[in-house]
């Protein structure tokens, strides 16, 4: 073990040597649509970063949103695109970290509970009580849009958790799954991001003969850029406030459309409040 | 006939009726429906994709698999380092506990622990082949030593000792110990793919993708790059080129990681510790109770309940396709070119990961505990039946022995069917540990709960039901190893 741990300290100098010149910045992001689309997305917003910052940054893809946290917490990335819910998480884990900016559309956001056509139901305006008893599935288990706030309104609704009220319960691990298997019938219903909805449903991805939306949520606080506390130590004093200013200042109409987002504005820790308070109330986090 | 075998026909047969009624009243209690519209219509953009690989990503599949080969060529050099060691000490019991614990501990479980310690890093993927495959080699190699002759080194003036046993016991075990660790050096290549799912950057990672997103040109090219590196690795791994690959996996992917001694302390002295007990001065022991009370209902009741029942599901299903498909290996029944095809299927079959085989299940056949079922069945059933069909060609028949049919039931099966129960009983552990880890795919075995702790963050639960899970492997594999005891059955360790 303690030959494995010099031999880790030797290779872990010589390839910080090696960078040590140019220390790069890096990004990743909850991964909630198809894997394409995200390095698309954040292959722009890497080449922009780099451009106004003036340093080299990367993008570093992750499979789950807990790898996404974890990455955060484990400095391997100091800036993150989160869902509210993960944004909350990894701000518990990493103290003096804060929320920078989120999207114009962040400040109300709402999901979308959408249904297969052979389900037989149609759109309404009062949470549908008719989804009972049939099969439903959420996005990943750590997506805001995709479970906490529907599990939220489920919850409340019903009186029972999501297990009690349906006849099978998923996880679909993303948005774009989820309106693939609810539209391909695995699923008869899902709760989906409504930004990512509109945008596929734009792109010509959704057969609306298929599926289609039912419900809306009450809209909440969602994505944020969140970055760690300790990024001026690092590259310099003032190096948080200019992060936050090349990301408010992000007009590109081509960057904003593959978010998609109109703009990005400010955000604080305390905006999400609410968001850790539901995570609370259905369970997924402890209360202090 | 002999008198004294009566008992263990006996015995066989009611082991075999009891395997047969649990899978039978498990399948009873088994979610095994099909939710999708149209698998064949999946299935068919699958077989296009297969037609049609695309290449055109070289450079991510080369990276990818070089990263395969590094992960598995790190994980088996340090195993079998520290799997040897433990072996020299393997009588005592402690050891033996040791092993059989971290062995029962999935690679994919340790990856998920070692990511919060070391983040998504070569180091990570490294401990987290390295950990169980030591327990599992620590295993092998002390029965090896202890099955050898035992003349040569009671022949000794001073029979106990180091340079005894370098000089007696070991040239003893060594051709068989080599054996098995070339077999486990595939294992570990399969290993290091799922690992991908979670996103190390090995072949898995791009195939969860391609997969996920249905690109199946991209996902055929993957699956067919897998193919090559383990079925050529008889012509490649050569005694003789391993330093050279180690210290190539070294230079090409070096063991580093993203820690901090404030995350790692953090981790195991505050986010382990079962929620009710941290930070508090005095011991709550309703407030414990109740947190026990509450996950023991709630998780890991239901959890260890799916496991059991999709795991005999998946050992009778293993049984019967093993029987059905062993005589495609076996010279009593086929030609050599016939047997050849048939035995690739089962190659095949036995190369692709359960996990992967689930996943693209999964994706055929929607949500439900069948996609598990088959995978595990079709894996461990190929295994079975190659071994099996090689086992029952060496047989020696009379000449004028029937054939077809009737040579099956009556000449081969039943000559075969005691190393079918030893093979089965050995896989029965493997399909136990594999079940479980099936959950993070969604079915709700405990990985389902052990996934959905960590996306949560409360990683004392996660801990403790990783625990059950082993816990449970180690059940089964006393379990598992009574019977053959029982049974007399042993085949030897390169069959496991």
């Amino acid at each position: 073990m303690r030959l494995l741990t010099v031999l880790t300290a030797l290779l872990v100098s010589s390839s910080i040597s090696l960078s040590a010149l140019a220390e790069t910045f890096s990004f990743t992001a909850i991964p909630d649509q198809d894997e394409s689309r995200l390095q698309e997305r954040f292959g722009k917003v890497a080449a922009y970063l780099e451009k106004e910052l003036g340093v080299k940054v990367k993008y570093v893809p992750v499979k789950s949103y807990a790898a996404a946290v974890t990455a955060f917490r484990n400095n391997q990335v100091q800036l993150a695109w989160f869902g509210g819910l993960s944004g909350v998480q990894a701000r518990e884990l990493v103290s003096g970290s804060e929320a920078i900016a989120q999207g114009y559309e962040d400040q109300f956001f709402v999901t979308y509970l959408i249904a297969n056509k052979r389900s037989g139901l149609s759109k309404s305006n009062d949470f549908p009580a008719d989804i009972a008893n049939k099969t439903f599935t959420f996005g990943a288990k750590g997506s805001t849009s995709g479970r906490l706030m529907p599990e939220f309104y489920i919850r409340e609704h019903f009186k029972k958790s999501p297990e009690q009220v349906f006849t099978r319960v998923g996880f679909s691990d993303d948005h774009s799954r989820t309106i693939a298997l609810v539209q391909s019938g695995a699923y008869e219903l899902g709760a989906v991001n409504y930004k990512v909805w509109e945008d596929e449903l734009a792109a010509g991805i959704i057969d609306p003969s298929q599926v289609s939306v039912i419900w809306q949520t009450p809209s909440y606080p969602d994505y944020q850029w969140s970055i760690r506390g300790d990024v001026d130590a690092r590259w310099g004093a003032g190096f948080k406030a200019k992060v936050k200013q090349t990301l408010l200042n992000i007009s590109d109409a081509e960057i904003l459309a593959a978010f998609p987002r109109q703009s990005f504005v400010e955000a604080t820790n305390d905006d999400y409040q609410p968001i850790k308070d539901t995570a609370i109330a259905i369970g997924l986090m402890d209360a202090e | 006939m002999n008198v004294k075998t009566r008992p263990h026909n006996n015995t066989r047969l009611k082991l075999s009726l009891w395997l047969a009624l649990t899978g039978f009243i498990a399948l009873l209690f088994a979610d095994i429906d099909i939710h999708r519209a149209s698998p064949s219509q999946e299935l068919l953009r699958m077989g296009q994709g297969l037609m049609a690989p695309n290449f055109w990503s070289y450079r991510e599949i080369a990276s990818s698999a070089f990263n395969t080969l590094a992960f598995a060529l790190q994980g088996m050099a340090l195993a079998s380092a520290a799997g040897f060691v433990l072996a020299l000490l393997y009588r005592h019991p402690l050891v033996r506990g040791f092993c059989a614990f971290i062995r029962a501990i999935h690679e994919l479980f340790w990856a998920l622990i070692f990511i919060q310690l070391f983040g998504l890093s070569p180091l990570t993927g490294l401990l987290a082949i390295a950990i169980p495959y030591a327990g599992t080699l620590a295993k092998i190699y002390g029965e090896l030593f202890e099955e050898t002759e035992a003349a040569p080194r009671n022949n000794l003036l001073q029979s106990a000792g180091l340079s005894a046993f370098f000089y007696t016991t070991l040239p003893l075990a060594w051709r068989p110990l080599l054996q098995y660790t070339s077999y486990r050096f595939e294992c570990a290549i399969r290993s290091s793919i799922v690992l991908g799912f979670v996103g190390l950057p090995t072949l898995g990672y791009h195939l969860e993708t391609a997969l996920g997103n249905g690109q199946y040109n991209d996902a055929a090219a993957l699956l067919y790059v897998l193919l090559a590196i383990v079925l050529s690795l008889r012509w490649w791994l050569k005694k003789a080129l391993l330093p050279g690959y180690l210290i190539a996996a070294l230079i090409y992917l070096p063991p580093t990681a993203h820690f901090s001694w404030a995350n790692i302390a953090r981790f195991l002295s505050e986010d382990i510790i079962p929620a009710p007990l941290r930070n508090k001065t005095n011991t709550d022991y309703v407030a414990v109770f109740d947190w026990l009370a509450m996950l023991w209902q709630q998780q890991i009741l239901p959890g260890v309940t799916s496991t059991l029942i999709l795991s005999q599901i998946a050992l009778l299903l293993t049984a019967i396709l093993s029987l059905a498909w062993f005589p495609l290996n076996s010279r009593q029944f086929f030609s050599p070119l016939k047997r050849s095809l048939g035995d690739g299927f089962l190659i095949i079959a036995r190369t692709l990961p359960e996990y992967l085989l689930a996943f693209i299940g999964l994706l055929l056949l929607g949500p439900s505990m069948l996609p598990a079922i088959l995978a595990l069945g079709i894996h461990n059933g190929a295994i079975i039946a190659h071994l099996l069909g090689r086992y029952s060609g060496e047989l020696v028949l009379r000449e004028d022995a029937c054939t077809g049919i009737n040579r099956y039931s009556y000449e081969i099966l039943p000559r075969v069917y005691r190393q079918f129960l030893a093979f089965l009983l050995y896989r029965w552990e493997v399909i136990m540990r594999e079940t479980a880890i099936l959950g993070m795919l969604g079915i709700g075995t405990l990985g389902f709960y052990i996934d959905s702790a960590f996306e949560e963050f409360r990683f004392d639960r996660a801990m403790l039901l990783i625990l059950c899970a082993a816990i449970l492997n180690i059940i089964a594999d006393i379990l598992a190893r009574t019977l053959r005891q029982r049974l007399h059955l042993r085949p030897s360790p390169e069959t496991l």
